[in-house]
């Protein structure tokens, strides 16, 4: 068991736990923002729950973090050891003949999503911690004196929707996501050494999901910037 | 048919190499690829030139040895085969054609197109091997009873010829279906067993050491392999690999 991060297969196998980690939080995240959609009411509730449960707070979203940055700090640590695997390139390549484009260009959807991810904790990490715990509001309310104000979630979400370059970016990034997920979801099967009978039904419903949820995510972008 | 080649030469390991122009012309399209080669050579000999250096030994696709990036592929655009298995009617009259040796770092150019793959060997000293009883009172294999489907699989991983297309392919350079298959040979028999921990831990170790890259599944080298040797063996020695770790 020692040293195992020092070995490749050992490398990717914690690639690859740390990718299905984030993937099952992606599916939270969908779940609780398409709400904003369907039931502003309930996203709003659902929203301060997740805000303020210490055990969501406190555990869960510094385990996320770490999560978040294990994985990008090991896919350029990959990336850059399988640059030195090959020190002189070839002339001619043909990898299309033999590969597809996602999963060759890993790293770049990945930066992709990174720039993205900074963005996006620009736009709503960053002042929630700040009314939280900088300005020490945990009611959760627009309007901290006024009980009646209601929840102050939906209403920022929509705020942050109503610049067309935002959601552009954000359109963009999702594409990346979708990129990065139609290579990265089975892959990370293959990389913990699940290729077996049931690999055929999941590659079926890797496609669902790499396409799907982040086309979810650009329908609640676009809702938005359509209807504020 | 006219071609135009386009070929690695490198004098010696220490050499830096460049790509060097040759057209050839009147070559039939049923020659293989190394008969063209072979072609070529005769001309540049005659010419008081060096002739190309390639590898090669059987010529009929079970050595392994032609080690020849085609165009952008692994023993060329064909299936299935070595570059010794690859007809010339395959390209276009006309058609310029690169040709260049494997590109990794654990396979130095030796000279022109021939890379050293004695990486593979150490992987193999490593612990590619049963212990058997040769004395004399060798059991016959057969006596013991595998089921067909472990059997199959089996047979299928010790197909692969320890060509290193799939090295050569891999936009990581990586090693993983070489040894995935060398692996799965064994781990799937019982004579495999009694080494099976120490095997794998200690294949990866040597495969790593050798300066192979990590495995991004691409699946690159299972398409460019002669031999058909599939990802699946890289997923059962990761499985063995993990395995074999926790048990320590
Ligand atoms: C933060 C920016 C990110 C970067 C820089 C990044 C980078 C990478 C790279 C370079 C790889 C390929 C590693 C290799 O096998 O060689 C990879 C794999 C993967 N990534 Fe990401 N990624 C990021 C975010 C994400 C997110 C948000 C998700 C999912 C929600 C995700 C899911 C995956 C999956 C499923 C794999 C496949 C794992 C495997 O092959 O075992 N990534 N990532
Ligand atoms: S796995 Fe296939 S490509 Fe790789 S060395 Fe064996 S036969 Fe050659
Ligand atoms: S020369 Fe033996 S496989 Fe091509």
């Amino acid at each position: 068991m020692s040293g195992i991060l020092n070995s490749s297969i050992g490398r990717k196998f914690a690639m690859a736990l740390s990718a299905l980690f984030l993937m099952v939080f992606l599916l939270q995240h969908f779940s609780i923002n398409i709400l904003s959609v369907l039931a502003p009411d309930t996203f709003n509730d659902v929203s301060h729950f997740m805000g303020t449960f210490w055990v969501i707070q406190y555990l869960l979203q510094p385990v996320l973090i770490l999560g978040v940055i294990f994985h990008f700090v090991m896919g350029f640590v990959l990336e850059i050891k399988n640059n030195k695997a090959r020190t002189i390139s070839y002339a001619k390549n043909n990898g299309a003949a033999n590969s597809s484009w996602m999963s060759r260009n890993m790293i770049w959807s990945g930066l992709a999503i990174l720039g993205f991810m900074l963005l996006h904790f620009y736009d709503f990490w960053v002042p929630e911690i700040n009314i939280k715990f900088i300005e020490g509001d945990m009611s959760g309310l627009i309007d901290p004196n006024n009980a009646d104000s209601g929840y102050r979630y939906l209403e920022h979400l929509q705020h942050k929707f109503v610049d067309g370059w935002r959601v552009a970016l954000y359109v963009i990034s999702f594409v990346f996501l979708a990129l990065h997920l139609l290579h990265g979801f089975n892959s990370a099967f293959q990389s913990i050494g699940a290729n077996n009978k049931y690999t055929k039904g999941l590659v079926g419903f890797s496609k669902v999901y790499a396409i799907g949820i982040p086309l979810g995510f650009i329908f609640i972008a676009l809702y938005h910037f359509f209807n504020h | 048919m006219d071609l135009k080649l386009k070929i690695w030469r490198q004098k010696n390991a220490n050499d830096k190499g460049k790509m060097v122009d040759y057209p050839i012309s009147n070559v039939s399209p049923d020659m293989s690829f190394l008969e063209m080669l072979d072609v070529l050579n005769n001309e540049l000999i005659e010419k008081g030139e060096s002739p190309v250096s390639f590898d090669h030994d059987c010529r009929e696709g079970i050595c392994g040895s032609c080690s020849l990036y085609i165009n952008g592929e692994a023993h060329g655009p064909d299936r299935l085969i070595t570059s010794c298995q690859l007809h010339m009617r395959t390209f276009k009259d006309g058609e310029t054609i690169v040709i260049e040796p494997w590109r990794a770092k654990a396979f130095p150019v030796i000279k022109d197109l021939v890379v050293d793959r004695s990486a593979f060997d150490r992987i193999q000293h490593a612990g590619g091997f049963i212990s058997v009883n040769t004395s004399g009172n060798t059991i016959d294999a057969n006596t013991i009873p595998i089921e067909k489907a472990d059997a199959d699989d089996a047979f299928m991983a010790a197909t692969c010829i320890g060509c290193g297309a799939c090295v050569a392919s891999c936009k990581n350079s990586s090693a993983m279906l070489f040894v995935g298959a060398k692996v799965s040979q064994f781990a799937l028999l019982p004579q495999g067993q009694v080494e099976a921990t120490d095997r794998v831990l200690n294949m990866v170790k040597q495969m790593d050491e050798e300066g192979f890259g990590n495995c991004t599944n691409t699946g690159a080298c299972e398409v460019e392999c002669p031999k058909g040797i599939s990802l699946e063996n890289i997923a059962r020695m990761n499985r063995e690999y993990l395995s074999a770790s926790f048990k320590g």
